[in-house]
């Protein structure tokens, strides 16, 4: 319990001091996570909604594949981006394995199938008449997609929110791709894990209450827009 | 309402941005990648040591702390550039399959036998670490093993087959698969016995219920080299930089600081410096 007590006082020692390494891994964090969120957003709310809205032979062998995405372990996201990447490895040419790009990457794979089995249980349920209706009074393809997806807001949010949980919590691709470098690939979850090793529980403790912090703000943010959207 | 949406918008944009700027790979040739056991990262001596190599040449280092055992199958990938590691059989196995062009000594410290108070299977103040792996055995008491292929696993390994007893499978024996310090943490929590380097065991005595039952058996010795990876097997490999940091390791400033790495926080130094020595010697 002491111990607890102790992480509390170090997390607030080490916010309320700037402490530069801290918020250098922090500022990572929201980078690295923020970003493949944003990624997986731009793919996964594009393939969701062409799914939801279309019908084709083998679609829901597609969904089942796409929901069990949703489940994909990061560690195993994490070892093959890791083959790909090395140096000797198919993609080796591009020489980024450990560096905070390749984290982006793994955690963009991990946050896609996510954003995009929410999105597209989201389109699917909305009214298969409000598409009539929409195209009826003349909308393009492009513009009924666009309201079907503002439609869909409240549920999007959802994802953006699943996404991003998914990916600022994840330490297993993060660690393999990344390699916990100090000062360069190290992010919230990795510094927990080593500094767990090193047997310092008060700065484990107090990065995971930073952790929790930051995921508390960012969320905060999105129930924010989403919850007002709905009153309107 | 909508500016609050559009913010959150251009926030997330910004990130990409900053994201995009400055992850762009730094050019390959001023990078080294350095593969190193978790030891050397746990006791804190790579924060010590990276930061001053950084400064003198310029290049930046990716320290990848796994154990030995996959720090070795990184370089013989060339997915790595230099080694430091303690796993001296596999390390001369290393070299003689051409792996390596270099394989330098840069310190020792020793593996101890630690456990818990209780001692149950009466180990401790023995001289002879087979000896205690034997009683450990028959009194049948937790022991835990890191199990990762790691120098102090096969470490562990060679002095369980000095013991002559059998161990894997054994209900009393089990295996983490985790790096010292955590492995530490566990035989803590679950009173069992483990074989550890001095190093990790000083810099977690503070929070760890474990006491030191053997140490001092020329056995348990615990050596670092530094190894630079063959480019002529592995052509991206980046020689130079490799070249420097083993020479940076057995230059006499770096030998220095890690003479004295430790004094101030644990009373003792955790690792001896060796360069120039030979194996044989250490210890005596």
């Amino acid at each position: 319990m002491d111990l607890i007590f102790e992480g509390i006082k170090k997390a607030f020692s080490l916010l309320v001091s700037f402490d530069p390494e801290v918020l250098g891994i922090t500022f990572l964090s929201l980078k690295v996570s923020g970003t493949a969120t944003l990624i997986s957003l731009f793919i996964g709310i594009s393939v969701g909604a062409s799914v939801a809205l279309t019908r084709f032979p083998g679609r829901r062998i597609v969904v089942s594949l796409i929901n069990t995405g949703m489940a994909l372990p990061p560690v195993v996201v994490g070892l093959f981006v890791t083959i790909s990447l090395w140096r000797n490895g198919p993609l080796g040419f591009m020489g980024i394995l450990y560096t905070p790009l390749a984290m982006i990457i793994a955690q963009a794979v991990i946050a896609t199938p996510i954003v995009t089995g929410i999105t597209l249980a989201a389109v699917q349920q909305l009214p298969a008449k409000l598409r009539l209706q929409i195209l009826a009074l003349g909308a393009t393809r492009l513009q009924m997609l666009w309201i079907l997806i503002k439609e869909a807001k409240l549920s999007l949010l959802a994802a953006v929110m699943a996404g991003f949980g998914g990916v600022i919590s994840e330490v297993g691709a993060s660690i393999m791709v990344g390699g916990n470098i100090k000062g360069y690939s190290r992010v919230l979850t990795t510094a927990t894990v080593m500094e767990t090793g090193r047997g310092n529980f008060d700065v484990a403790i107090a990065l995971s209450i930073i952790l929790l912090l930051l995921a508390y703000l960012i969320n905060l943010v999105l129930t924010q827009v989403q919850q007002r959207e709905r009153r309107r | 309402m909508k500016k609050l949406y559009y913010a959150l918008f251009i926030f997330l944009g910004i990130l990409v941005l900053l994201a995009g700027s400055n992850s762009v790979a730094q050019a390959q040739e001023k990078t080294l990648i350095l593969a190193t056991t978790t030891s050397t990262q746990d006791t804190g001596l790579l924060d010590v040591l990276i930061p001053m190599f950084e400064k003198k040449t310029g290049y930046f280092v990716k320290t990848i702390a796994v154990g030995s055992g996959q720090a070795m199958t990184m370089g013989q990938k060339g997915e790595a550039d230099v080694l430091l590691v303690h796993s001296p059989a596999a390390e001369k196995k290393f070299m003689e399959d051409g792996f390596g062009v270099s394989r330098r000594l840069v310190m020792h410290n020793d593996f101890i036998l630690v456990g818990p108070a209780e001692d149950p299977a009466k180990i401790k103040g023995l001289k002879s670490a087979a000896e205690a792996f034997k009683k450990i055995a028959s009194a049948q008491a937790l022991f835990v093993s890191r199990g990762d292929n790691s120098g102090t696993h096969a470490k562990e390994k060679d002095v369980w087959k000095v013991a002559g007893v059998k161990y894997e499978g054994e209900k009393w024996y089990q295996q983490t698969g985790l790096g010292m310090g955590q492995t530490l943490n566990v035989a803590a929590e679950k009173k069992g016995y483990t074989l550890t380097d001095r190093g990790t065991y000083l810099a977690l005595e503070k929070t760890l219920k474990l006491g030191i039952l053997v140490e001092g058996d020329a056995v348990l010795l615990n050596v670092y080299h530094v190894m630079e990876v063959n480019p002529a097997k592995w052509p991206k490999a980046n020689i130079t930089a490799a070249k420097f940091f083993s020479d940076f390791m057995v230059s006499k400033e770096t030998q220095d600081i890690i003479k004295t790495f430790g004094v101030d926080k644990y009373g003792s130094p955790l690792f001896f410096p060796d360069a120039g020595k030979k194996v044989e010697d250490l210890g005596k």
